[in-house]
């Protein structure tokens, strides 16, 4: 086992002023896809419990917390640290076009996926051509 | 006396090319980032190793123990995506992993428990009992 402390991708600090909370905030790593309903985001938050997410949308930003509740072994002494665990939170601003009220949220093995689909005049339709 | 050609070189963009090339090799020559992130806690008698593992499934890990090395392997698979679907961001990395962590001492193979919730694997290990340090009264006399 090398003793090097190697930097985690995943642990860059949020853009967020300091909290009260002991704990570190880090920005969650996020994949954004574009489906024909909308937008599908999925962030990492390992250590977050379904209960602990915050999903708030304000004003066309949207904002994604996560608690994470880490109980740590007592009776041992860590000896090997690669990352932290901390908190969650990033901020996405949005177009105008979202359903606000049809984003669905789901967290599943750490990850957690949103569904936001567009509202409906704003997607994209095609005109079939009648032969005449 | 003739010119030599090489007064002129015969590609223009060629230290441009060769600055390039240069730049290239610095990026690949940062090592590239240990998945998972593992924390590891002892004592003389037990250790346990935490790993972050968000995405991947229960199903996709394996744990295997010899001797003092604990080896997590698995696969991240990357989610299926919907017909016409384009990406906008891709942050997170998916594929198959493998970290060995060499302990301290020799692992009991029948009391290792590993346990996976929210995307964080946790592995408790303990030392055989023939194999822990004993205290050696000194007698009197």
């Amino acid at each position: 086992m090398s003793t090097d402390l190697t930097a985690a991708t995943s642990q860059t600090p949020a853009a967020a002023p300091e909290t009260t909370r002991n704990t570190p905030v880090w920005r969650p790593l996020a994949d954004i896809l574009e489906t024909r309903e909308g937008i599908v985001l999925m962030l990492e938050m390992p250590g977050v419990a379904p209960d602990d997410v915050e999903v708030t949308l304000e004003r066309r930003v949207l904002t994604i917390r996560g608690r994470c509740r880490h109980a740590e072994p007592d009776a041992l002494r860590a000896v090997h640290r690669e990352f932290e665990p901390g908190d969650y939170e990033r901020a996405f601003t949005l177009a105008e076009d979202f359903d606000e009220a049809a984003i669905q949220a789901s967290m599943k093995d750490g990850v957690l996926t949103l569904t936001l689909p567009r509202v409906a005049e704003a997607r994209p339709r095609t005109i079939r051509v009648n032969a005449a | 006396m003739p010119y030599t050609m090489t007064l002129y070189p015969a590609d223009p963009f060629a230290l441009l090319r060769r600055v390039s090339e240069a730049l290239d090799r610095v990026a690949f020559s940062t090592p590239a980032p240990v998945f998972p992130a593992v924390n590891v806690w002892q004592n003389d008698e037990a250790a346990a190793i935490v790993a972050e593992l968000p995405g991947v499934g229960p199903q996709d890990i394996d744990i295997s123990v010899k001797d003092d090395v604990l080896t997590i392997a698995g696969e991240r698979r990357a989610p299926t995506l919907p017909e016409g679907a384009t990406w906008h961001r891709r942050e997170r990395a998916f594929g198959r992993f493998t970290r060995a962590i060499r302990l301290p001492f020799r692992v009991d193979p029948d009391q290792v428990e590993a346990r996976f919730t929210d995307g964080v694997l946790r592995i408790a290990l303990r030392r055989p009992e023939a194999d822990r340090p004993r205290r050696i009264e000194i007698k009197a006399g």
